[in-house]
């Protein structure tokens, strides 16, 4: 059982924390008995990001640059992982449950003939089992599973949840040589969001609107209020359905789950659906005007108000303070 | 075009889950069963390609008896044929195994130009089955697809990605799975609903495409125990209603002193 390889994703040159979330669990994880953890870098022209890898925990960094990695590709990367699997014969391949985690992670595990434990938010190793526990039915039940007798057992690891910790370490490393392999599914264009758009499946914080706001212009105040706080948007599934905002910003369990640190719910009544996506959260925060609304339950903090009126009171107070510093 | 798609058996998403007594599944009592939402996505744009131009779609779901139900659903929302693979009651949870099975049925029916799947299936909620079945039928992939375009025997298709939105191009077959926002599904008519009441459901089972379902079991994801969240309660509510400006004030200043969370 030689230890954990971990799949680190780049984008525009930078490593997203997710994966270093995901290459510190392998560390912590790796600690007790020694095993290696090895990081496989896949990309063109992010060489330089891999010295930096080591210094949170990975003793050996395979680096794939080249031009036809340029973009991402599940067909080209599992290639690509395949061919540092095949190196390292880990006992776990460890990747973010991003979006593109999620896609390489089916594509990978049926490329070498194994299971994947999905987006999941503890694991640990046993002598001859990987194990983790992860939200099933969005979150409504959590299963505690096991990868069978796959070897390796390919782990997406849910973003926000592991905790990223630098340690004073560096790791070595090495060109990975891949196969030439077909890629028949290639990237024609990449149409990015708005600069300064923050993702709600990965940040920190995260303001959602829903019903209770009463008109698609007064998303501008939870906008205003995400911004303040340097927060992702979300929405409830009512004002995507009803036109008001793209899915992409739906959060339940037909939109994004998601575990943020701070979570507020603006004039969101909490279906059960929606308390799927978001009841992981750290803290939870609602707003909105009916007291017996079922948000209320799942809430730390909450308040009992019109969020059109206390929302502009609230980003001017998270703005006072944040002057304050 | 002929398309297949791949249908999921789960529990209504306004379902109550209670724990079941094995330990490691669901109460099964009282829940409503329904094609997983997503899967519906991908069933209606199958559909649609269909009534635009000509083709055949057929459904399939591996599974026990209650997926009859989705599959006569999926006939009545206008696919053509529907099959059952039986079985599957070990096999729970384990994408590998459930990608297996059907990725030999694909085979074994052949002739498909498109086989569709929603992003993610309700419930497992593993988002692997789509990319894995690409992979065991060797054929190409795009997963979350909000837009398809087909012609000159490729599709192009637009997928969300975090950060922004990719175009893909494929060569076809190709398998696709349907992200929410790519089409609004259709009410299975009265008239289909009856036609398919009378419908014939091909079943095929596990070994009858030359598989193990124990072997699968043991491969694969093993749902060892399941346990409900912890529930949460007492929080610190305040009221807004007359002085909403204070109560905005308080809640900042919780959040950041007892909370540190801003």
């Amino acid at each position: 059982m030689a230890g954990i390889l971990c799949v680190i994703e780049q984008r525009d040159g930078t490593i997203r924390r997710a994966s270093l979330q995901a290459l510190s669990q392998a560390a912590r994880l790796t600690a007790p008995t020694g095993a290696a953890v090895t990081a496989v870098l896949v990309g063109h022209g992010v060489s330089g990001l891999a010295p930096s890898l080591g210094g949170y925990g990975a003793s050996r960094v395979l680096v794939a640059d080249e031009l036809r990695f340029a973009r991402y590709t599940p067909e080209a990367y599992a290639a690509a992982i395949q061919a540092a699997a095949a190196l390292v014969v880990p006992q776990a391949v460890f990747m973010s449950a991003t979006t593109v985690g999620r896609d390489l992670a089916g594509r990978l595990a049926a490329r070498l003939g194994v299971d994947c434990l999905a987006d999941v938010v503890k694991v640990w190793l046993e002598e001859d089992a990987v194990v983790a526990v992860r939200p099933v039915y969005s979150g409504k039940a959590l299963a505690t599973v096991d990868g069978g007798s796959s070897s390796p057992v390919v782990v997406t690891l849910r973003p926000n949840v592991f905790a990223v910790e630098p340690i004073a370490a560096a790791g070595t490393v090495e060109p990975l040589s891949v196969p030439e392999v077909a890629v028949r599914a290639v990237v024609r264009e990449v149409v990015a969001k708005e600069s300064g758009e923050l993702d709600v499946a990965e940040a920190d914080i995260v303001v959602s609107g829903g019903r209770g706001m009463k008109a698609p212009e007064n998303l501008a105040l939870v906008r205003d209020l995400a911004h303040a706080m340097g927060a992702a948007v979300g929405a409830s599934r009512a004002i995507v359905d009803a036109g008001w905002i793209d899915h992409a910003y739906q959060v339940g369990q037909t939109g994004k789950v998601v575990s943020p640190t701070l979570y507020l719910a603006c004039g969101i009544s909490g279906a059960i659906q929606h308390l799927a996506g978001m009841s992981s959260s750290k803290i939870i925060v609602a707003i909105n005007k009916d007291p017996e609304a079922p948000i209320f339950k799942a809430a730390d903090y909450g308040i009992v108000g019109d969020a059109l009126q206390v929302l502009p009171a609230l980003t001017a107070e998270v703005k006072r303070l944040k002057a304050e510093g | 075009m002929r398309s297949c798609v791949l249908l999921a058996c789960v529990p209504d998403t306004a379902s109550v889950i209670k724990l079941g007594a094995a330990g490691n599944r669901i109460d099964e009592a009282g829940i409503k069963w329904v094609i997983s939402p997503y899967d519906e996505f991908a069933l209606e744009e199958a559909v649609r390609i269909k009534e635009a131009g000509s083709g055949h779609v057929t459904v399939v779901s591996y599974g026990p008896d209650r997926v009859q139900a989705t599959l006569r659903d999926g006939l009545a929302r206008g696919a053509d044929a529907a099959v059952q693979v039986t079985g599957g009651e070990t096999t729970f949870g384990n994408a590998l195994a459930i990608a297996r099975v059907l990725a030999a049925a694909i085979r074994k029916l052949g002739g498909f130009d498109l086989v569709w799947a929603g992003v993610k299936g309700v419930g497992s909620d593993n988002s692997l089955v789509g990319a894995m079945v690409a992979e065991l039928c060797d054929l190409p992939h795009v997963s979350g697809v909000l837009k398809a375009e087909f012609g000159g025997g490729k599709v192009v298709a637009h997928r969300e990605v975090d950060g922004g939105m990719e175009v893909i191009e494929a060569p076809l077959p190709c398998v696709l799975t349907a992200q929410k926002g790519l089409n609004e599904p259709r009410y299975p008519s009265l008239k289909g609903i009856m036609a398919s009441k009378k419908a014939a459901i091909q079943t095929m089972s596990v070994a009858d495409l030359g598989l193990d379902e124990a072997a699968l079991a043991g491969a694969g994801c093993r749902w060892r125990s399941l346990a409900l969240p912890p529930a949460k309660g007492g929080g610190m509510i305040l009221n807004g209603e007359t002085d909403p400006a204070a109560a905005a004030r308080e809640l900042a200043r919780l959040l950041r002193e007892q909370a540190k969370v801003i």
